[in-house]
Formats: structure tokens, C-alpha cells, sequence
């Protein structure tokens, strides 16, 4: 880790941990945490972490802002920090400045498209966009006449159909059509890069949520006794979580794997996709596995609404549709490597 | 609670100039026919030969000081000859256990003579070694070893049977684990010694025990009244359990564990063609998103040793997720073969390379350690234990 790096971490655990401890916010009546925490967040800079200065942002590396990612998952901050970091990087891909508050970004699904038309208004909807109905701004990337642009939206110039995913958060129904976007520009991203970005910043996510799924459990296994003696003397618990921390390893090691590449060598390309490609599914895998692990490992205690480790196994399994999914990625990836032959896959892995 | 660390690694410049040079090493070895790449079963490959010219390359031993043979190249260098060695089906089976194994063991506790008579041969590529660790009556379990090694005027005399010891019968030394003392009390590890032991003298016997698999390799070594040396034994006497466990670590990340059923999945993508529908698609990504995350997790564990650290949890978890994972590829491509659609011949080609594939993969998860063993070493490092 950087020392850059580092640090931004250490910023970002420090708001979490104010702010947004899981433990605060589930037994909080109404979202005044939230004000709070989003506030904190934006003293610090890190919404906007990927936002060139010139542009209203931090401009912080990308690697940074994976970085403060993971330690989101870590705390399963239910805010749109990575979706307003995404909006950011967005814009800033067609040199739009961000406005302060809340974003998100659309399309977040493979398949969906929006569309410029000539009257300069936006055409088509968008499914699954995370935060949406929470936010100020929508950074949407479309294509005008065969090129793509990047649009900054009012999001209360879009009709929303309100949607949640697995943890309850809000997971919208955006429909773009008629909105007049404040802003317009070119980009050179391919549809597939917005999505790309995505996919890396929900897999440091779901990285981040199993590394705390595996401490809950571990404390958990050590301080619950069962049969006169701590559940984590039972060898059949032993191996159940050592079987969770190879889960946790893998979707940490892949998704700072990913980070690192696109942070070194941007979104482009077969390796790109390779990185990203098996960070969210292998991501994806762990947050199944990892979360069967944990539950079981907390038992009833762990299904009742007052304990955090929801807040984490949910999270982790919704976020794995965002941005494209297991099978959605892993077709994309195995059409490649096909197209490539049996021959030019070695070389494809050792360019790593 | 160990916090587990996987930093991604970028293989530094001087690795890529290392992989070219490796690749067009073994393309020249194939063409002229020293093996076959596309034999997963390694054939009839001349090894002796082979080991010679890689060790003519200073692929042996090559993070070993320069004094006792080696080139002092870093862990990550290592990590790319293992890598394109393995993918490449090459016939390693006389050097590799010295290399990933022996050699480092002797290197930290063999004496100065023995070191520099017998490394700067291994690093040749001359010498093949195994591994006496198991018995018939101890498998997992090192510390019910039996088999004893009693004082002599000038030396020790081996007594007993080493069992499931691959390449006994070509290898020159086995580095076995012997009873010196009974366990105590306390410790029951206590009162285990490492010996260097010469193959070639009086009373060894190799009985080469069939496998299911149809290979060859594998022995049960009989021990009459063997002399051995003083200088030869390996670290302190009565105390090799600290050894034995520490060794292992070095043998549990590397490529060869998670790559030893690699051909299944080109097998896969060869009969897929270029086109494949979604299903088969989807099915070889995902194994490679599976096999790219293994890799990378090894490299960082090579990355680990490289700058001193012992990863004994993390290569742990890397060995107990790549073996269970290259267990299952086989299995894992047959199944998505019955997506495929047409092609009778490479479907007949694929389903003889998972036949080999089929029968080796129950040994991988048992091998240097098994799974439960290693699962047992991450429940430790989780402090569960």
C-alpha cells in the first residue's frame, strides 16, 4: 500500500467509524446519520476523490479511491460513495465539472442504452441504478449519433421507479427520457468501460465486506460457547472458517489485483478485462460462500435483524449485481479467450 | 487476528526478459523433440537430459547464493521458470523437488562441506532428490514417525520403512525424517532428526508401488541397517518437527499448485473453438477468473518471500484453495463439455486428456499436506487454535 494510500484509508475509516458504524446505524430511528456521514465524507474529499482540482474534485489516485472502497465494504457503508466517485470519474472523462451532493451513475446493467437525441434531450431508461432516488445528479453515459457523450442529469428531471436491492438499499428504475442534461460532452469511453469501472468498484466492496464478515466470525466462534466449550474449539468450525478466510483472501487478492491494473493501466483492453473480469465474479463467488460461512457460524443469533453481519452478507450479495454479474462477466471474459485460441491464454495470464 | 495480505505484485522488468528466454528455451527443447508439450502425462520424455540443460541455463536453484551454485535471482524470477515449466509440460521430475525443496532445506541446515559438495551439483541439474517423510503407519501425522536412527562410533544406522516416496527409485538423495529419541511427555514432537541420505548405499531398497493413475513414480523405501555420517544430519537432533513444518511452507504456493490440471481447460477452449455459444463461454471464463486470482495470490506470496516474510497462513490458503480448485477443473470442464455443440473429433480428443486428468486429481488435495491439514494451519493463523 501507497502512502497515499494509506492515508486516505485512514481518513476514510475515521468518517466510517464516527459515522457509520453498523452498530450505531441499526438501531438509528431515522437518517440523520446519514446527513452526518455524507457530510463528514465530503469535508474529507472523498466523493469526489477522482475528480480532477480543476474540475471541483480532489484528484487523488485511483488507486486511493479503490482503497477508501474496501474500507467502505469493510464498514458496508450504505451511501453512494463509490456511485458518486464513479459519477465523478465519469464526467471527468469528458472534462464536465461535478457539482457538490450526492450521484450516481447509469447505465449500471449490461444491455441498457440511452440515447442524445437532436432536441438535445435524452432518450431510454436504465435499471438498477444504485442511490439513485438519494441523489442530486445523475452522470449518465449515452451515445449521440453513433458517439459517445457524457450527460450530467437532474435527477429530479428523471422519472424513478423506486427499487431496492437485497439490504434495502435503493436500486432505481431510471427512466431518462425528456431530461435536458445540465451539461454534455464527448468522451472516448466505450460503453463497456463505464461498466468495467463499475465492476472493479462494487468487487473492492464486496472484498471489503468479507474481510469483516471473517472478523465477525472469528470473534463470534471464540466467544459463543456450545457444548461447555467456545464453538471455535469444534474442528468442524475450524475448517469452516478457514474456509471463509481462502474466500475472503481471494476476493481481496483479486480486487486489489483489478484496482492496481486499472489504476496503471486504465480500462482498456484484454488484461483489463481479464483483471476485471475475474475480480467481480471472483468476488461474486466469495460473497456466496463467505456469506453461508458466516451465518452459520452465527447461527440464529445472526439472522436476527439486531445483529450487524446482515448489513455485511447482504450487501455483499446485492452488490453482485451491479455492473454486470458473475455470468455477464465471465461470458464476456470466456468469449475472448475463445476468439483468442487454447494457445494465447497462458501468455494472457503471464502478462500480469 | 492475522490480518491476511495479498498486495498485488507487478513482475519487475527483468522477469519479462526471463519468460522470453524460458519460452524459447522449451519451444527449441520441443522441436527437437527432448518432450512433448502436449503430453499432460509427461511420456517418454528423457529427464536426465533435460534437467542438465536447464541447470546449464542456471534454472536450478536459482535464489541460492552464488557460493553454493545458485544465481542469487530473486523468488519472482524462480516463479516464472516454475510457471512456464509447468504450463509447458516439461519434464522437471528430476530437479523440481530439489529445487522448490531439498536445496533450500540443506542451504539452512546443512553443514558447510555437505552444502558446497552437493548443491552446485543439484544446481547442475545431476542430482535428483525425494522425500522420506510418511510411513505405513503415519501419513499426516509426521510425529508418529517409527522408523529409527540409532548412534554409532562415527555416525547412525537407519532402521525402517518410508512409504508413497515419489522418484525414490532415481533419485540420487532422500532427505528422510528419523526417530532418534522417543517423544516426551510434553512433547510429542520431540525426538525426530533429518538425515541426508545417500540412495546408493548398502541396505536401501526401492519396491515401486503402483498408483491409480497408471504412473509409475511412486515407492515404498526400505532402510536395513543404513550408515549415515554425522555431517549428514540436517538442523538439531531430536528436533527436525521445527523443520519439517517450516519446509513445507516453501513448497505450498507455488504454480504447481493450482496449475496441474492446466490442460483441461485448453482442452476445453480447443474443442470450444472460437466461437463457443454463452454457456461454454461462461463456463471458460469463469475457470479463468478463478485460475487468474490463484495466480495472482501465488505471485504475491512469492512477492511475500522475496522481501523476507514467512506467509505461512497465506501460502496455506493458496495451496487449500488452488488444489481443491485444480481438483475439480476435470470435472468442472466435462461438465460444461456437454454444452458444446458438434465436433466429434476434438470432442474425443477432450475426453481422453480428462480421462488422464480424472484419474490424477484425487492425489492433489493429499499431497505436501492435505486439505485438512492446511486448513487446520489457517485456523491457526485465524487464532482459532
Amino acid at each position: 500500500m501507497t502512502d497515499s494510500e494509506s492515508l486516505v484509508v485512514a481518513t476514510a475509516e475515521r468518517v466510517f467509524a464516527k459515522f457509520a458504524d453498523p452498530q450505531t446505524i441499526l438501531k438509528a430511528t431515522d437518517g440523520a446519520w446519514a446527513e452526518a456521514a455524507w457530510a463528514a465524507l465530503e469535508e474529507a474529499g472523498l466523493p469526489l476523490a477522482w475528480v480532477p482540482e480543476e474540475l471541483g474534485g480532489a484528484g487523488a489516485a485511483l488507486e486511493d479511491g479503490f482503497a477508501a472502497l474496501r474500507a467502505a465494504g469493510r464498514f458496508a457503508v450504505a451511501l453512494p460513495l463509490a456511485e458518486t466517485l464513479l459519477a465523478g470519474w465519469l464526467l471527468a472523462t469528458a472534462g464536465i465539472p461535478s457539482p457538490p451532493g450526492r450521484m450516481s451513475v447509469a447505465p449500471a446493467r449490461p444491455g441498457d442504452a440511452l440515447a442524445l437525441g437532436a432536441d438535445g434531450r435524452l432518450r431510454g431508461s436504465a435499471r438498477g441504478v444504485p442511490f439513485a432516488r438519494d441523489a442530486e445528479h445523475l452522470a449518465a453515459l449515452a451515445t449521440a449519433e453513433g458517439t459517445a457523450v457524457v450527460a450530467l442529469v437532474r435527477a429530479g428531471d428523471c422519472r424513478m421507479t423506486p427499487r431496492t436491492a437485497l439490504a434495502g438499499d435503493p436500486l432505481d428504475l431510471v427512466d431518462f427520457s425528456g431530461a435536458l442534461p445540465l451539461a454534455v460532452a464527448p468522451s472516448g469511453l466505450a460503453p463497456e468501460e463505464l461498466l468495467r469501472m463499475g465492476a472493479a468498484a462494487r468487487a473492492q466492496q464486496i472484498a471489503g465486506a468479507l474481510q469483516t464478515m471473517l472478523e465477525i466470525s472469528v470473534r463470534h466462534a471464540a466467544e459463543r460457547v456450545a457444548f461447555d466449550r467456545p464453538i471455535a474449539r469444534f474442528q468442524a468450525v475450524q475448517h469452516n472458517l478457514a474456509r471463509l478466510g481462502g474466500e475472503a483472501a481471494a476476493a481481496v487478492a483479486s480486487a486489489v489485483s483489478a484496482a492496481d491494473t486499472v489504476a496503471h493501466e486504465g480500462l482498456a483492453g484484454d488484461a483489463a478485462l481479464l483483471e476485471i473480469a475475474s475480480a467481480k465474479t471472483r468476488a461474486g463467488a466469495s460473497a456466496e460462500a463467505g456469506a453461508a460461512i458466516a451465518h452459520q457460524t452465527l447461527g440464529a443469533i445472526g439472522f436476527t435483524a439486531e445483529h450487524v453481519l446482515h448489513r455485511f452478507t447482504l450487501r455483499a450479495l446485492g452488490w453482485r449485481d451491479d455492473f454486470g454479474d458473475e455470468t455477464f462477466w465471465s461470458a464476456r471474459l470466456g468469449a475472448v479467450i475463445a476468439a483468442r485460441g487454447a494457445d494465447a491464454l497462458w501468455p494472457l495470464f503471464a502478462s500480469r | 487476528m492475522t490480518a491476511l495480505r495479498f498486495d498485488p505484485i507487478r513482475l519487475p522488468e527483468s522477469c519479462r526478459a526471463l519468460r522470453a528466454e524460458v519460452r524459447g528455451f522449451l519451444a527449441d527443447e520441443a522441436a527437437a523433440g527432448a518432450f512433448d508439450p502436449r503430453d499432460d502425462a509427461g511420456g517418454e520424455a528423457d529427464a536426465e537430459a533435460f534437467a542438465r540443460k536447464v541447470g546449464a541455463r542456471g534454472w536450478i536453484g536459482m535464489t541460492w547464493p552464488k557460493v553454493y551454485g545458485g544465481q542469487e535471482r530473486s523468488y519472482l524470477e524462480r516463479y516464472v521458470v516454475t510457471e512456464e515449466m509447468r504450463v509447458a509440460n516439461a519434464p522437471t521430475d528430476r530437479f523440481f523437488v530439489a529445487d522448490r525443496q531439498s536445496g533450500p532445506t540443506l542451504l539452512r541446515y546443512g553443514g558447510e562441506a555437505i552444502k558446497r559438495s552437493i548443491l552446485p551439483r543439484v544446481a547442475r541439474g545431476e542430482l535428483c532428490f525425494c522425500i522420506g517423510m510418511s510411513e505405513p503407519d503415519s501419513g499426516s501425522d509426521l510425529f508418529a514417525a517409527k522408523a529409527r536412527a540409532t548412534r554409532t562410533e562415527t555416525g547412525w544406522r537407519l532402521r525402517g520403512t518410508k512409504i508413497w516416496v515419489t522418484n525414490a527409485r532415481q533419485a540420487d538423495y532422500m532427505i528422510g525424517l528419523f526417530r532418534t529419541s522417543p517423544p516426551t511427555r510434553e512433547n510429542r514432537r520431540h525426538g525426530l532428526t533429518s538425515f541426508l541420505i545417500d540412495m546408493t548405499a548398502p541396505g536401501v531398497a526401492c519396491n515401486p508401488i503402483a498408483k491409480m493413475s497408471g504412473r509409475n513414480d511412486f515407492n515404498e523405501v526400505v532402510f536395513d541397517e543404513v550408515f549415515v555420517a554425522d555431517d549428514h544430519v540436517l538442523g538439531e537432533i531430536d528436533d527436525a518437527w521445527k523443520q519439517a513444518t517450516s519446509e513445507l511452507a516453501y513448497e505450498r504456493s507455488g504454480p504447481e499448485r493450482f496449475l496441474e490440471t492446466y490442460g483441461a481447460l485448453t482442452a476445453l477452449i480447443d474443442a470450444a473453438g472460437s466461437e463457443p455459444n454463452r454457456a461454454v463461454a461462461a463456463g471458460i471464463g469463469r475457470l479463468a477468473a478463478e485460475l487468474h486470482t490463484l495466480r495472482r495470490m501465488s505471485v504475491s506470496v512469492a512477492g511475500m518471500l522475496e522481501s523476507g516474510r514467512e506467509p505461512v497462513v497465506e501460502a496455506a490458503i493458496v495451496k487449500d484453495l488452488g488444489t481443491i480448485w485444480e481438483q475439480s477443473l476435470p470435472h468442472r470442464v466435462r461438465g460444461f463439455a456437454g454444452f458444446l455443440e458438434g465436433g466429434e473429433d476434438s470432442r474425443d480428443s477432450l475426453e481422453a486428456t480428462l480421462a488422464f486428468y480424472l484419474r490424477i486429481a484425487p492425489k492433489l488435495t493429499i499431497q505436501g499436506g492435505t486439505t485438512e491439514i492446511l486448513r487446520g494451519i489457517i485456523a491457526r493463523g485465524l487464532g482459532l487454535r
